[in-house]
């Protein structure tokens, strides 16, 4: 009986449920899934995560590698705590080099009240995850708990990549459903009607498509006016990577369009007289949505590697404004990396993000192909 | 390549007649002619589409060159008064409507010779193809290294072909083996670390283990005596992060489509009636599999191409390469929107003519493609 019911499920079942029940099989779709959750909620609660703000910085720790955790002082089990950093000159070589001070331990405490900010841009808060005690244990001050280690002005790194994943994360995001729309129904006009549209629809895509990819995005980004706002700017850059983005699915749509236009349903639906944006979309482009969802997630991954490279370059956001390009930006030379390994722990987190992106990318696709 | 001129899905026994003398003949068919003549013509307006898409973006930046020259004249001290300001753009010719501006712009670029007298003598910078920032003409700055631009992307694409068309005949043969979980693993990675980020930790790992970061294409010997025989092994060593770099996302690319498409062709009908026939397992794979195979692989090389120029533009600045990328970033940075204009669209053009290489190349591997005309 269950056999049954499980085999009418199956055929009674909607094209999306099919493809959910084939994604929640693909092992490594839903690791990807659950992994690009983790790293969302990360950047939408940044500011409670990471212990320091945008603006926080200390000059003694400049360039400081990741702050060492340690449970024992003397011997004795205190719990989890950091010692602060001070200046050790080396006798010989006259080097400055940061050192430990283990005189005295400053404890590592959760729920800490330290820089404020607006929890979703609302609420305002000054609640952090955790944060070191402001007195050590023999009434010292100002250590810090640099997880990443800091950047050349001493800001805490991990706070940095948190944040900085709110505008790595969004970008390729919006502009990927912007170009979602714009492909659309740049493809379904191209498709469509054909004739001359569809020739000259077509050849703009051919040429945009020509023309690679980053050299135009640079010169679209060096054509963003200098000085302007953060937000300004994250609108400029979305604009930029859909601009670029949108042709791959104007090109699918209107393959799509040209084989399913001649279907006997939309030429019932056309004598019916039914319009034609309703034909579009009411009965065409739900037709081959998960294709294009498919084909949406696979475009996410270049636009992650496009925002980088842009901040990277200087040409994106900029500081204090900050996102993962912006952060590697630190770790430009042969000589930074080399002194500052850490500074290379933001390339983690994109090639994570951007592995994910391909994963999940790859198991909707097995999913939504239904000869599988 | 003798047997091209067969159809690539033609049985197995029919092969045994064809051979370059047909190729030959076959390329000179007049559908062939045709197609190539339609696909030259549709060559201009795409041409014509670059150009006023490249229009575009070096007239986006705020303001023009005649208000960038006031400020740097300003800088200098020198007060320059609005009427003065209105005869530079009337000279420059910006005071012009937009499509006269096209038209100027598509002239100068074109058609004004270097060294005329018109160049040198009576407007070296009304012109708009002149460099603000090198002061000489675009094209002469282009040109210093274009050839290692070419150069660069031909080898690493030579790379990309020699190293993942095995590959992937493997992967595909021996599928879900170890080694061919590991290529895919590679792939995978290949196409998701940012190129430039590989460019650092590579640079990185090479000084850490050999105290040298091969930073840049040349050494200073080289840069002085120009590179010869004795010194190539250095040229090559220093090659070798670029053509990781650059070459490696394009690689898997390449494997993953290739490894896919042997997937299917194995699976077709004609290659259990060749294996039936009693074919070498060797001859179906190579003849009849992997010819098949190659069809959207030869397709993809303008896309390769463009992904080529795009991925040696940020590495060549990171690895301080001296091919067109930086000097792009340069011509970007000081609003030098002319050069940038002229490097973006000759890697356009670049692009579309290895497009245009590749359709012809289809189209004479494929007859199929002349027929229905389109092909793309």
């Amino acid at each position: 009986m269950a056999k049954i019911k499980s085999k009418e499920d199956y055929y009674l079942a909607s094209q999306w449920t099919l493809m959910l029940r084939k994604l929640r099989k693909h092992q490594l779709a839903r690791v990807s899934l659950l992994v690009l959750l983790v790293l969302y909620l990360m950047a939408l609660f940044a500011d409670f995560l990471g212990p320091y703000g945008l603006d926080e910085f200390d000059g003694l720790y400049r360039n400081s590698s990741p702050t060492k955790v340690h449970t024992t002082f003397n011997g004795e089990r205190v719990g989890l705590h950091v010692y602060k950093l001070t200046k050790s000159i080396n006798r010989e070589t006259f080097e400055v080099s940061l050192v430990e001070d283990t005189s005295e331990y400053y404890k590592i405490k959760w729920f800490v009240h330290g820089t404020e900010y607006k929890i979703l841009g609302l609420i305002p808060a000054d609640l952090h995850l955790f944060g070191v005690s402001d007195t050590g244990s023999n009434g010292g001050t100002g250590a810090k708990i640099y997880l990443f280690g800091a950047d050349s002005l001493g800001r805490d790194i991990f706070s940095r990549v948190l944040l900085g994943a709110r505008i790595s994360l969004t970008i390729p995001f919006a502009s990927a459903i912007i170009s979602f729309f714009l492909g659309i129904a740049i493809g379904s006009i191209s498709g469509y009607f054909g004739g001359i549209t569809d020739i000259i629809i077509q050849r703009i895509i051919e040429v945009i498509g020509a023309v690679p990819q980053i050299p135009l995005w640079m010169a679209l980004s060096a054509a963003i006016p200098p000085g302007i706002s953060t937000i300004k700017m994250y609108f400029y850059m979305t604009l930029i990577l859909s601009f670029i983005n949108w042709t791959g699915m104007a090109r699918t749509v209107r393959g799509k369009f040209l084989s399913l236009k001649n279907e006997d349903y939309v030429m019932a639906a056309r004598l019916s007289g039914v319009s034609t944006w309703k034909i579009i979309w009411k009965h065409l482009v739900p037709g081959f949505m998960s294709y294009l969802i498919v084909s949406m997630t696979l475009g996410i991954p270049g636009s992650i590697v496009g925002e980088t490279s842009m901040s990277y370059l200087g040409l994106g956001i900029k500081s204090p404004a900050t996102s993962w390009g912006v952060l590697l930006q630190e770790a430009s030379s042969v000589t930074d990396v080399a002194s500052h390994p850490h500074k290379l722990i933001p390339i983690i987190f994109v090639t994570i993000t951007v592995l994910a992106f391909n994963f999940l990318g790859d198991g909707l696709r097995d999913a939504a192909d239904p000869y599988k | 390549m003798e047997e091209n001129a067969k159809t690539i899905e033609s049985p197995p026994g029919s092969e045994a007649k064809s051979g370059f003398g047909e190729a030959v003949s076959n390329f000179f068919k007049k559908d062939l002619v045709q197609y190539i003549i339609k696909r030259l013509l549709m060559f201009i307006p795409t041409l014509i589409l670059i150009s006023i898409l490249v229009f575009f973006v070096i007239q986006l930046p705020p303001g023009d060159y005649v208000s960038s020259e006031i400020a740097a004249l300003a800088t200098e001290g020198e007060l320059v008064d609005a009427d003065y300001a209105a005869q530079l753009r009337a000279d420059y010719g910006l005071d012009l409507p937009l499509w006269k501006q096209y038209v100027k712009w598509v002239k100068d670029i074109i058609w004004t010779p270097t060294n005329s007298a018109y160049f040198r003598l009576y407007n070296s910078h009304h012109n708009w193809k002149y460099s603000f920032a090198y002061k000489r003409d675009v094209w002469s700055v282009i040109k210093d290294r274009l050839g290692l631009t070419i150069g660069v992307t031909f080898i690493i694409m030579l790379f990309q072909y020699v190293v993942s068309l095995p590959i992937a005949v493997y992967a595909s043969t021996h599928q879900y083996s170890v080694g061919d979980y590991i290529s895919s693993i590679i792939g995978f990675l290949g196409t998701a670390i940012p190129n430039f980020i590989l460019a650092i930790v590579l640079m990185y790992l090479s000084y850490k283990w050999t105290g040298n970061a091969n930073v840049g294409l040349f050494s200073q010997e080289m840069l002085q005596n120009g590179v010869h025989l004795y010194n190539f092994g250095e040229f090559l060593k220093r090659m070798t992060i670029p053509i990781i770099v650059i070459g490696t996302s394009g690689t898997c690319g390449i494997i993953r489509s290739v490894r896919a498409q042997m997937l299917d062709e194995v699976a077709r009908q004609y290659t259990l009636t060749a294996r039936a026939k009693g074919v070498s397992e060797g001859k179906i794979i190579m003849k009849y599999c992997f010819r098949a195979a190659m069809n959207p692989t030869v397709s993809g090389l303008g896309g390769v191409l463009s992904s080529l120029f795009s991925g040696s533009t940020v590495t060549a600045m990171v690895l301080n390469m001296q091919i067109q990328g930086p000097v792009l970033y340069k011509a970007l940075q000081n609003q030098d929107m002319y050069l940038a204009g002229a490097i973006v669209m000759i890697q356009a053009v670049l692009v579309v003519i290895g497009i245009l290489l590749s359709d012809i190349a289809l189209a004479f591997l494929d007859p199929r493609i002349r027929y229905s005309g389109g092909g793309r």
